[in-house]
């Protein structure tokens, strides 16, 4: 048998292809800005925070880390509303992709926060930094250069999970491709339109963080 | 009579009385006294062990100790006291045997850091500070350099401009010279002289006793713990008077 | 209406629970052996296989899981192979599992010395016993803690299988919140029992790292 195939089809749908980029990319910039944030804050807590902090950090960590995210999300989508908090789509797939960085980083930076030299820390306190002033600006830069390449990782991996968002109706680029397909009937053709914009928009992301690291998050 | 006079007309700038400190057990530190007068040089030498660098550290507060007084320029070591404690050690300076510069700075960067965000100075004034130490220390062109792209020697000279950038009142060397290939220790020793002549106050911890011998207004050994016997350098070498110190001695010589 | 117990719901989601476990056996075993043909031949004709095996990692860990569990359900069909749900995702997953396997796997063995294929080589030892005998037991060591690992994620990754309609645990869990009207207590409890099979394995894959670590010092 012969399978044709049609990706012009595909294409004539182009504006809905733009709108789903841009909200992938959108969710993954708030997941990177804000989950990074909540990773260091956490992994600052693990390391040296109050005891009484670590431990519902700990549980935080563990609990997104062995659980699905689109459980996770359904969670928050569907589950959330019974006690009153509603969220729309794009809303909750946000928070989703931010806890979930936010965990599998406060792991990562931990790692890189604990391989800190002593010596640093010391040579630091004798020139009368406060322990504020030594975490952000002698332990966590070079912790956060240790681990770049491992938290780019981590971020790829979040954005390609974003796809699930779709699943909630959030207007993602997996949505597009769901939408397309139903507008034209061009089901497979959709999905490999689409999954090929993911792999570039990753190797973009990729290429893209490794360069912003050194030179916007801890210096050279 | 010339020690009654510097007691008297030379104010004491740290002052350690009865200080004891134990790791669990152990105690490593058994009674420590020791004054030292404004401007003086003072070497602590001794066997891997007997404390001399336990005892540095506890100046600057590294190092937490049960029993016993220390004060610095009058002021009172309180740990609990985050604020007091970095008021203390903004007088006193510490230089590391494994130099410690942040990697992830620029030489200029890795002294301009203290100034602006303890000191408060803007950005000008520290990068001026920083100028002019590096010149001090012979590095006047390496303000752009990674610590990473400098020789041992050269970091050692960082460190230590980073030190005098908070412009310390006591400058505590903790064995500067001992990560340093031999070819090296020159370069960080004329520094050191350098201060000791100009009148800043020094203690250091050093294996280089010719270094001790030529620069110290004073040399404190320590045995086990507690300050064995001290005394002018020249004394010192030249007529140790317990056994424990002619036997260290005599072991160097080997 | 019936009136569902927490019983009725814990016990209908224990139910669907054994299929996603088997799914992740299926995907695991399935993908630990295409991973590690993969690996052979990476291995074995670094020259040759080199880009096909780093194009078809890329391929894999650069484009979401939920898609290519899409394309082999709808590639299949379309290609006029008419298979049960079960293959597809089985497929599907089997695939994203090996090429993970087959890259983590790579880089245990890339941190074996250079000299220990010299060494090995040098005695004349066949390609067959430089694996059987030298590099396979070292790299071994070194791969099994993050391989327990990714088990976890393989595990986490068969609840996308939902999407295309597989009734495995997270499906169930959708299927009864929509009954029951409780999808609050639903999804907690689903995310519990995802919990409750991943959390032990990553524990117990952390504890293999640290042992691991602890020898090699």
């Amino acid at each position: 048998m012969t399978v044709e195939l049609n990706f012009l089809a595909v294409f004539q749908d182009w504006p809905m292809l733009v709108t789903g980029v841009i909200w992938t990319l959108g969710l993954t910039a708030i997941a990177i800005v804000v989950g990074l944030t909540v990773a260091v804050a956490c992994a600052w807590v693990r390391t040296e925070g109050p005891k009484w902090l670590a431990i519902p950090v700990a549980a935080y960590v563990e609990l997104m880390r062995n659980t699905p995210f689109i459980v996770q999300l359904f969670f928050i989508f569907f589950g959330l509303p019974a006690l009153g908090v509603r969220f729309s789509p794009p809303v909750a797939s946000g928070i989703a992709l931010v806890l979930n960085l936010g965990a599998y980083g406060t792991e990562i930076i931990r790692a890189g926060l604990l391989a800190t030299p002593k010596g640093q820390i010391e040579a630091a306190l004798s020139l009368a930094l406060s322990k504020f002033q030594i975490f952000t600006r002698v332990v966590l830069p070079p912790a956060l250069k240790k681990v770049w390449p491992a938290l780019v990782s981590q971020i790829v991996i979040v954005m390609l999970g974003s796809a699930v968002c779709g699943q909630i109706a959030t207007e993602e680029l997996s949505y597009a491709a769901n939408v397309i397909s139903a507008n034209t009937f061009r089901t497979f053709e959709a999905y490999i339109i689409a999954t090929a914009i993911y792999l570039v928009l990753a190797l973009m992301v990729r290429s893209l963080l490794n360069w912003a690291g050194p030179r916007f998050i801890f210096g050279r | 009579m010339p020690l009654a006079a510097e007691s008297h007309a030379v104010p004491t700038i740290v002052d350690i009385a009865g200080l004891r400190k134990s790791y669990g057990s152990t105690e490593v530190l058994k009674g420590i006294d020791l004054r030292v007068a404004r401007g003086e040089v003072i070497s602590i030498i001794g066997r891997s062990g007997s404390g001399k660098s336990t005892l540095l550290r506890c100046i600057n507060g590294l190092e937490m100790f049960q029993e016993g007084g220390l004060s610095v320029d009058g002021k009172s070591l309180l740990y609990d006291n985050a604020t007091a404690m970095r008021e203390l050690r903004q007088s006193v300076g510490m230089i590391f045997q494994s130099f410690n510069l942040f990697p992830h700075l620029t030489v200029g960067r890795n002294i301009m850091l203290a100034p602006t965000l303890v000191k408060k100075r803007d950005k000008a004034a520290a990068e001026e500070i920083a100028t002019k130490l590096l010149e001090r220390v012979g590095l006047e062109d390496k303000f752009d350099a990674m610590p990473d792209q400098l020789s041992g020697g050269q970091q050692q000279r960082v460190a230590i401009a980073r030190a005098l950038a908070m412009e310390p009142k006591v400058l505590l060397c903790d064995e500067v010279t001992s990560a340093l290939d031999p070819e090296l220790v020159g370069e960080v020793l004329r520094v050191v002289e350098g201060l000791a002549n100009e009148g800043m106050t020094l203690l250091m911890v050093t294996h280089e006793m010719n270094f001790a011998r030529k620069v110290s207004d004073r040399v404190v050994f320590m045995h086990q713990g507690l300050v064995h016997e001290t005394g002018h350098p020249s004394e010192l070498f030249e007529n140790p008077k317990t056994t424990e110190l002619q036997q260290f001695l005599s072991s160097l010589k080997d | 209406m019936v009136d569902f117990t927490l019983w009725d719901i814990l016990r209908n989601l224990i139910i669907a629970a054994q299929w996603t476990v088997l799914l992740s056996l299926i995907a695991f075993v399935g993908g630990g052996l295409v991973g590690l043909f993969w690996l052979l031949l990476r291995l074995w004709r670094p020259g040759a296989f080199k880009l096909p095996f780093a194009i078809y990692v890329q391929l894999f860990q650069g484009t979401p899981l939920l898609m290519q569990l899409f394309l082999s359900y709808f590639g299949l069909r379309l290609f006029g192979v008419e298979v049960s749900v079960w293959v597809s995702v089985s497929l599907a997953l089997t695939l994203y599992t090996s090429a993970f396997l087959a890259e983590i796997w790579r880089g245990c063995v890339a941190s074996i010395p250079k000299g220990q294929w010299e060494a090995s080589a040098s005695l004349a030892l066949s390609f067959g016993e430089q694996m059987r005998y030298i590099i396979a037991p070292q790299a071994l060591r070194i791969a099994i803690p993050p391989t327990v690992g990714f088990l976890v994620q393989v595990i986490k990754g068969t609840a996308l299988a939902s999407v295309v309609g597989f009734v495995e645990l997270t499906r169930a869990g959708n299927m009864i919140a929509n009954v029951t009207y409780e999808p609050f207590t639903v999804f907690a409890c689903v995310g519990l029992m995802y919990f409750i099979m991943c959390y032990p394995i990553s524990a117990y894959a952390r504890y293999l790292e640290r042992k691991t670590h602890a020898v090699s010092r």
